[in-house]
């Protein structure tokens, strides 16, 4: 049994884990009780069977802050990383498909916002927006957007000598229809390797931003802020800072789980048997058959180590090569 | 020589892109740009009116531009109405420690990660792979930020072997830069390991096996070579992550550095500071990959042909 087997046999984990994300972004209090912003006198006080995460400098519940704070960084990272794949796929089909005047135009836009870092994309829209989980979702977007649109539109380029785009375009459709018909159809499978690998470092750059100061601001439980106001507790009060860092750890070994859960599952190169039959996405059907196309053999590996990297690197710079970023071998 | 002159005219829109970005954005915050700019400083009426000259905010906007973009080519990034000193002496002070802390991460990634992706993917399935893609899988998951704080806590708090602030020795450099190279050390095996199991099914090295070279010499002197092109491309392109990583690790650190000082003009409204850094780091971005463009064109003849041809 190959690595891409044993893992696909892992589904019930996969599906339990994004159940848990929906309740802790729907109903927190389903797991927590009580206020999370509620002062007590049982000030820095260790785990016990009362607080298992032990309470902080104000006596406020630690588990309770940790089980409600997931919902600002949860929703900055899927918000995020949405809105992102809305525009990176708009940008990449024009950067693509569009004649030769608008897709230059948009891939040198892509080249501008790749040469900004997220802090400073962070540090543009707060300073616009000021602070806030929508803020950070808008700098989560603009930070995932040119790796998105880089990799949607290499694909393009790719898929528009096919032949069946071709007659599309000789029958008469319009480059639009022909993108929305033809086009965006076999780039779900694509899209969704992008967006399931991708929220992991999405839940990593909004905590690293709320751990700035520049989300969710305090009293109201967040991850990130959290961590950072325990950090000061470190040597006294150990717990302060380490179970919320230890939710944002889990959170992304899950969601890079059951990204590469994903992406084995839509693997053009895997073995069907081993493949349940379109138990999680059952859309998906059709597009994983064209995926299997052997024209798609040679493909980059649609899985980036890093949203704005290996998507460069299959791109433009080694034409010759595939990048097998992160991919396991049987 | 082609090559090169062909990646710089690229990179000139990519910069006149990021200029305008950060001139634009004075524009873009509500009220006035001049009153934007002097936002914590409590002005009078009188320098307010001497930024709107300086800023030439009665003329149209593409002279508003040319007039920026003039200035920051002599070196004017503007002032930081709270310090009162320049922004280019605000960044340039503070960019040695944070260069100093992004170097030496990156040298924990290169000395942890190259040799592990190759030894991973030497023999795949071995345990030194097993171990390896455990590792790296780790690496990717936890954040940096937390790795710092348990190796504060375990170095610092409870064995007491390295110091947890930052106090000018060379020792409080060990726990920053491992915790913020860590990550990186997982990616470069990611990419290295599957680069080397691919290189490795590749005609050429069959036929050097044929010829009779020995595994280590096919390694050294042919897979290697190619293996190692996507890392450091990778490397370049995370040069904006690492320093936002930076950031993080220097506050943590009580480091007083770039990042830290760009986290603090954004709660303080420092626009001006705003401004340039968008600017310098945009042009550090764009220098870097230039750099990596010209390492990746001289390891690899193939980039260079086919940018030519294309």
């Amino acid at each position: 049994m190959t690595a891409s087997q044993s893992r696909l046999r892992a589904w019930p984990l996969a599906v339990l884990a994004v159940l848990a994300g929906l309740v802790l972004l729907a109903a927190p209090g389903l797991i927590a009780h009580g206020d999370p912003t509620a002062t007590t006198d049982a000030v820095l006080q260790g785990p016990s069977s009362a607080h298992w995460f032990g309470t902080d400098q104000l006596g406020r519940d630690v588990f309770g802050r940790v089980v409600h704070g997931a919902r600002p960084v949860l929703a900055a990272g899927f918000l995020g990383v949405a809105l992102a794949t809305l525009a990176g796929v708009t940008l990449g089909l024009l950067g693509g498909f569009a004649p030769k005047f608008v897709s230059s135009l948009v891939m040198r836009l892509v080249d501008v916002l790749l040469a900004l870092p997220v802090l400073l994309i962070a540090l543009l829209v707060m300073s616009i927006l000021g602070t806030g989980v929508i803020s950070i979702a808008i700098a989560v977007c603009i930070a995932f957007t040119p790796g998105y649109a880089r990799v949607i539109s290499s694909s393009v380029r790719r898929l528009r000598s096919a032949e069946y785009v071709q007659a599309s375009r000789v029958f008469g459709s319009g480059g639009v229809r022909t993108a929305l018909r033809h086009l965006v159809p076999n780039l779900a499978t694509e899209v969704v390797v992008l967006v399931s690998s991708g929220i992991g470092w999405a839940v990593l750059t909004a905590t690293t931003l709320s751990f700035l100061g520049l989300g969710v601001q305090l009293p109201a439980p967040d991850w990130g802020s959290d961590l950072a106001a325990g950090a000061t507790y470190l040597s006294t009060a150990w717990w302060l800072s380490t179970f919320p860092g230890l939710a944002i750890t889990v959170t992304i070994l899950l969601a890079n789980f059951v990204g590469d859960y994903l992406a084995t599952l839509l693997d053009p190169r895997g073995d069907a048997r081993f493949r349940p039959r379109s138990l999680l996405l059952p859309g998906l059907a059709a597009s994983r058959r064209i995926a299997r196309r052997p024209a798609r053999a040679g493909q980059a590996d649609p899985r980036p180590a890093a949203p704005d990297s290996a998507a460069g690197a299959a791109d433009t710079r080694e034409p010759a090569a595939s990048a097998p970023a992160g991919k396991e071998q049987p | 020589m082609a090559y090169l002159a062909r990646r710089l005219v690229l990179a000139v829109p990519v910069l006149f892109g990021v200029t305008l970005i950060a001139f634009l954005l004075i524009h873009l915050l509500p009220g006035d740009p001049a009153q934007v700019m002097l936002f914590g400083s409590n002005p009078t009426p009188d320098q307010i009116s001497n930024l709107r000259n300086q800023l030439g905010l009665d003329h149209p906007l593409w002279w508003q531009y040319v007039h920026y973009i003039g200035q920051v080519l002599h070196g004017d990034l503007g002032v930081s109405y709270l310090t009162q000193n320049t922004v280019a002496h605000e960044l340039l002070s503070r960019a040695p420690s944070t260069l100093t802390l992004t170097g030496a991460s990156m040298l924990v990634a290169v000395l942890i990660g190259v040799p592990l992706g190759f030894l991973a993917g030497v023999r795949p399935g071995s345990l030194v792979d097993r171990a390896a893609r455990a590792v790296s899988f780790l690496g990717v998951s936890v954040p940096y930020f937390w790795l710092a704080l348990v190796l504060v806590l375990v170095f610092s708090v409870n064995l007491h072997l390295l110091p947890a602030i930052d106090d000018g020795t060379p020792q409080a450099l060990i726990l920053p830069a491992f915790s913020l190279g860590w990550g990186y050390a997982a990616i470069l095996t990611r990419l290295i390991r599957g680069r080397v199991i691919e290189e490795y099914r590749q005609d050429y090295v069959k036929s050097a096996r044929a010829r009779g070279c020995s595994r280590p010499r096919i390694l050294f002197r042919h897979a290697a070579r190619n293996s190692i092109i996507p890392a450091v491309t990778t490397l370049g392109l995370q040069f904006g992550n690492i320093l936002t990583g930076a950031a993080v690790t220097e506050v943590i650190f009580g480091r007083s550095g770039l990042g830290s000082f760009l986290a603090q003009s954004i709660t303080s409204k420092n626009i001006p500071v705003v401004q340039g850094a968008v600017v310098v780091i945009g042009a550090g971005y764009i220098l870097i990959n230039l750099l990596v463009d010209v390492v990746v064109g001289a390891i690899d003849p193939r980039t260079r042909l086919a940018s030519e041809t294309a």
